[in-house]
C-alpha cells in the first residue's frame, strides 16, 4: 500500500491554484488565437486581441487573469491502493488554497454566511469533490472558477421522451440568457443524465477537460461539434458585441439515468475558463 | 475608429456628444462599488442618512479588485456583472452620479433613469483584469473598508479603454446588437 502525506496534497493544490490564476489554460489561449484569424469584425478582433494580451500579462507578471479569482473547485481522484498519512484530507486542501490566495494576491471572494455576507478572508472553504479510483495515484484538479459565468448556469429535467433537438434547444437558450454577462466566448460544460445533482457536477467536471480534446464518445462528439456551430452562428461574438465566436469549445460528460428522467446540465464558463491539474 | 479622451469629472455637455458605440479612453478619479457597497449605501438613503460619498459627476466602477503586490497600486482589476447593481442604480443617478462602468446588459428602469439624469454607462471588457490593472495609477480604499474587495476604493485611471453602453439618451448598444440578430 502506498502511503502519501496529505502535506503533499495541501502544497500541490497550492502550486495548481497559483498557475490556474496566472497562466490561461493552452487549450484556450489556441482556440482564443484561432478564433481571431476567423473573425472578420473589427471589434471583434480587438476584444480577442485583448484577451490575448491580458493572458500574457498575467503570467509575466504574476497577477491574476481576472479579478473573480473564483470560488475553488477541487476535483480529486484518489486511487484505492493509497492511504492517507499526516492528518485531514480536506484541511489539508483548505490549507492549500489559503495560502495560494493569500501568497499569490489573489482575491478572498467567499462568503460564510448567506444572510450577513461575513467574508472568510480566506478563500476558503473550496468545493471538494473526492472520487475513489482504482490504483495507487492521486489526481488533482483546481477550477477558480469565477461567478459572473457561474450565475448563468442552469439544469433542466427534460422528459425521458424529449428529442435531442429539444435539448440542444435547451442549451442554446442558456447561451442566450447568459448573454454579455457572462463574458462570452464561452466554453459550455454539458453533464448529461444521473440525477439532478449529478448532472450539474457532470457539468463542472466537463469543464476541466481540454477544448480541443476529442470526445471517446462518438455520439457526443458529434453534438458537441454541432452545438459549438449552431451557438457561434448566433452572432453573439466577444463580450456580445457581434461576431463569429460565442462559445470556443463545448464538452460533455454523460452518465445513466433514470427511465422517468433526462437531466440536462450547463455550466456556462466564460472566455477565461481557468483550471491546473497534477498528479501524485 | 479614433478613441476620444475624456476626462473626469465628467460633466453633463462632455456625455451629451458620446453615443452609444462610441469607443473612449477615460482619465482621473472614479470610484469602485460592487453589490455590498450597493447595499449599503441604498440604505442609507432608504432611512434617510446623509451618504457619504460626493455622487456629484462621479463616476462608479462595478469592481472588486484582487489585492495589489508590493510596489503596485492594484492587483487584477476587470468589471462585474452590473445587472447585480440595476435594482439601486435609479436611486445613485438621482444623487448626481454621472458615470458607471461593468460588463453587460442594464435594466429598462435603469436605461430610462440614465435618459432622464442625463448620463452614461460604459462596458469594460470583462475578464481582463490584469490588462485594465496597468491602466489605474493608484487606488485607495475609502469607504466600506472592512467589506475588503468590496470595499470602495478611490481609484486614479489612465486611458482607461471603455465602450459607450447606453448613452445619455437612453440608447443602447446591446438593442442594436439584439435587432441586428432578428
Amino acid at each position: 500500500m502506498r502511503k502519501i502525506n496529505v502535506s503533499r496534497i495541501r502544497d500541490t493544490v497550492e502550486e495548481l491554484c497559483l498557475k490556474a490564476n496566472f497562466e490561461l489554460r493552452r487549450d484556450i489561449l489556441d482556440a482564443i488565437r484561432s478564433a481571431l484569424k476567423k473573425e472578420t469584425q473589427r471589434r471583434a478582433k480587438d476584444i480577442l486581441k485583448t484577451l490575448i494580451e491580458n493572458a500574457h500579462i498575467a503570467r509575466t507578471n504574476s497577477i491574476a487573469i481576472c479579478q473573480d479569482t473564483g470560488m475553488v473547485f477541487v476535483y480529486i481522484e484518489i486511487g484505492q491502493d493509497i492511504r492517507l498519512t499526516g492528518g485531514n484530507l480536506r484541511k489539508a486542501i483548505n490549507d492549500g488554497v489559503r495560502k495560494a490566495y493569500s501568497r499569490g494576491y489573489l482575491r478572498k471572494s467567499v462568503v460564510s454566511d448567506h444572510f450577513f455576507r461575513a467574508n472568510t478572508k480566506t478563500n476558503t472553504p473550496a468545493v471538494i469533490v473526492t472520487e475513489i479510483v482504482d490504483g495507487d495515484k492521486i489526481r488533482i484538479a483546481v477550477s477558480p472558477k469565477g461567478f459572473g459565468s457561474e450565475n448563468k448556469s442552469r439544469i433542466k429535467m427534460l422528459k425521458p421522451t424529449a428529442s435531442v433537438e429539444e435539448m440542444k434547444a435547451f442549451i442554446i437558450d442558456v447561451v442566450k440568457e447568459a448573454g454579455p454577462d457572462a463574458c462570452p466566448p464561452f466554453v459550455l460544460g454539458v453533464g448529461i443524465g444521473g440525477t439532478f445533482d449529478m448532472a450539474s457536477g457532470l457539468a463542472k467536471r466537463a469543464l476541466l477537460k481540454p477544448i480541443d480534446s476529442v470526445n471517446p464518445d462518438k455520439r457526443l462528439a458529434r453534438l458537441e461539434k454541432e452545438l459549438t456551430k449552431e451557438i457561434n452562428s448566433l452572432g453573439m461574438g466577444p463580450m456580445a458585441l457581434g461576431g463569429k465566436t460565442t462559445v470556443l469549445g463545448v464538452n460533455m460528460l454523460e452518465y445513466p439515468t433514470h427511465i422517468a428522467g433526462f437531466p440536462v446540465a450547463v455550466n456556462v464558463s466564460c472566455h477565461a475558463t481557468r483550471s491546473a491539474s497534477g498528479i501524485l | 475608429m479614433t478613441k476620444k479622451n475624456i476626462t473626469t469629472p465628467v460633466t453633463r455637455d462632455a456625455l451629451g456628444a458620446l453615443k452609444a458605440g462610441d469607443e473612449i479612453l477615460l482619465s482621473g478619479v472614479i470610484y469602485t462599488a460592487r453589490d455590498a457597497a450597493h447595499k449599503r449605501l441604498s440604505d442609507m438613503i432608504t432611512t434617510g442618512k446623509r451618504i457619504p460619498l460626493d455622487l456629484k459627476n462621479a463616476v462608479i466602477y462595478y469592481a472588486g479588485p484582487t489585492p495589489p503586490r508590493p510596489g503596485r497600486a492594484i492587483g487584477s482589476c476587470g468589471p462585474t456583472t452590473s445587472s447585480r447593481m440595476d435594482a439601486f442604480t435609479p436611486a445613485l443617478l438621482k444623487l448626481g452620479l454621472r458615470a458607471m462602468i461593468g460588463k453587460g446588459d442594464r435594466s429598462t428602469e435603469v436605461r430610462r433613469a440614465i435618459r432622464k439624469n442625463a448620463s452614461i454607462y460604459f462596458l469594460a471588457t470583462g475578464g481582463i483584469g490584469a490588462l485594465l490593472s496597468t491602466k489605474i495609477i493608484s487606488a485607495k480604499a475609502v469607504l466600506f473598508k472592512e467589506l475588503g474587495p468590496e470595499a470602495v476604493y478611490r481609484l486614479e485611471v489612465r486611458d482607461f479603454p471603455l465602450i459607450v453602453g447606453i448613452d445619455s439618451k437612453g440608447r443602447d448598444i446591446y438593442d442594436k446588437a439584439r435587432r441586428k440578430k432578428r
